[in-house]
């Protein structure tokens, strides 16, 4: 395992790995993601109460766990190349970023559009919706701290330990709803009782997820790839590649 | 202790010390980050006087009254164990009906009904497809809520 650990952890090795792996995330996420917005938009029943407006949950939903899930990939690889010393963690952690602030911004959204027509307001001081604002602003300062460094090693520690100080507000996003009282509705498939939405409007939120996730994962192996040739411009192993092709 | 070690331990340290500054901080102010009170809170006394505040609850059946050709709305919220009586002039949301949960934001009056500034409707963690809300609400499941008409227009076209 650990030499598994050692090779994938070589930029070369990283380099073609990633490469031979995206199409093989890209081709089915955008498979899910077809399969879960037409199951979103047209199988799936109307709500019984908000109508056909919840369903931009479709997206609000997968965007708002990406916004976490990818701030929680970032903290552990940011924790993983400061306490192993591997640049390569740093690098993942560095073409996480902007991804993941994408994400935040695309749930904020959406859920100000959805917020509007239910609630009747697009932005409220609430503490689910003010912790997300919080996440982005993490994500927004993580990339400036990197982009204040012109040495990249000093820019991979120092943003590092950012990353690992904000990763306390992902649990506050996540167990707001529930420590506070909120405008936010509680959890409705996360929870250990059944899942509070009715099977036929939950499959195609499933499978958005699961799109999400892969789409995620086949952007990660083009931006790491990228940061991989960025860090790597010197070395002979490129221009090797370079010359070969 | 290895150096990689040592690493380990700070980052550990960074993440305990930051955790638990931040528990603290939200514990000293759970009062302000209170985003809304409830109505045994407010029966209590236990709401500023000074400054407008939130208050949420359940719409109870039946409390819902509008003189027609008005906008003066008035309900009772209820937590199940106090209620208050609101009072709101204006729009209100296509989700308010009596039985669902409720923020208004506003001020106790004199007589000690809410005035109302603004009405939001807080709508729960279930989705289901009409039909298998109207098989629950056959059952008596309390949590299925059935629309009122609020809007005047609706009232006037009924």
């Amino acid at each position: 395992m650990w030499l598994w650990f050692h090779k994938l952890s070589s930029p070369p090795h990283a380099y073609r790995t990633a490469g031979r792996l995206r199409p093989w995330f890209f081709w089915p996420a955008i498979l899910l993601l077809l399969i879960g917005t037409y199951g979103g938009l047209v199988l799936a029943p109307e709500d019984y109460q908000q109508k056909d407006a919840f369903r931009i949950l479709y997206v609000h939903v997968p965007s708002a766990s990406m916004s976490l899930m990818v701030y929680v990939a970032l903290a552990v690889a940011a924790a993983i190349g400061l306490i192993w010393r591997m640049k390569l963690a740093h690098a993942f952690a560095a073409a996480c970023a902007p991804v993941g602030a994408w994400f935040t911004v695309l749930t904020l959204v959406t859920g100000s559009i959805y917020g509007k027509p239910m609630w009747g307001t697009w932005w409220e001081w609430d503490p689910r919706l003010t912790s997300e604002l919080i996440l982005l602003f993490l994500y927004l300062g993580y990339m400036a701290l990197r982009a204040s460094f012109d040495d990249t090693q000093r820019a991979d520690r120092a943003s590092a330990i950012l990353a690992i100080v904000g990763v306390v507000n992902v649990p506050i996003v996540k167990y707001s709803v529930v420590w506070w009282n909120s405008l936010h509705q509680g959890p409705s498939i996360s929870k250990l009782a059944a899942p509070s939405i009715d099977p036929s409007m939950l499959w195609p939120l499933l499978v958005m997820m699961l799109g999400f996730v892969l789409y995620f994962a086949a952007v990660m192996c083009d931006r790491i790839r990228g940061e991989i040739l960025r860090r790597e411009r010197n070395a002979s192993w490129l221009s090797e590649i370079a010359v070969g092709t | 202790m290895t150096p990689r070690r040592r690493r380990m331990v700070l980052v550990g340290l960074i993440l305990l010390g930051v955790g638990g500054a931040v528990a603290l901080a939200l514990t000293a102010f759970q009062d302000n980050l209170l985003y809304y009170y409830t109505p045994t809170q407010v029966a209590a006394g236990e709401v500023p006087n000074d400054r407008l505040f939130r208050v949420g609850g359940m719409v109870t059946e039946g409390s819902f009254r509008r003189e027609p050709g008005s906008l003066e709305a008035q309900f009772v919220l209820t937590d199940y164990e106090s209620n208050v009586t609101v009072s709101y002039t204006g729009v209100l949301p296509d989700l308010f009906r009596e039985g669902q949960g409720i923020i208004a934001r506003g001020r106790v009056a004199r007589d000690g009904r809410f005035i109302a500034e603004e009405v939001l409707a807080k709508h729960d963690e279930n989705y289901m497809p009409p039909d298998v809300a109207d098989t629950l609400r056959k059952q008596g499941d309390k949590r299925v809520t059935t629309p009122i008409a609020t809007s005047t227009v609706e009232s006037g076209a009924e």
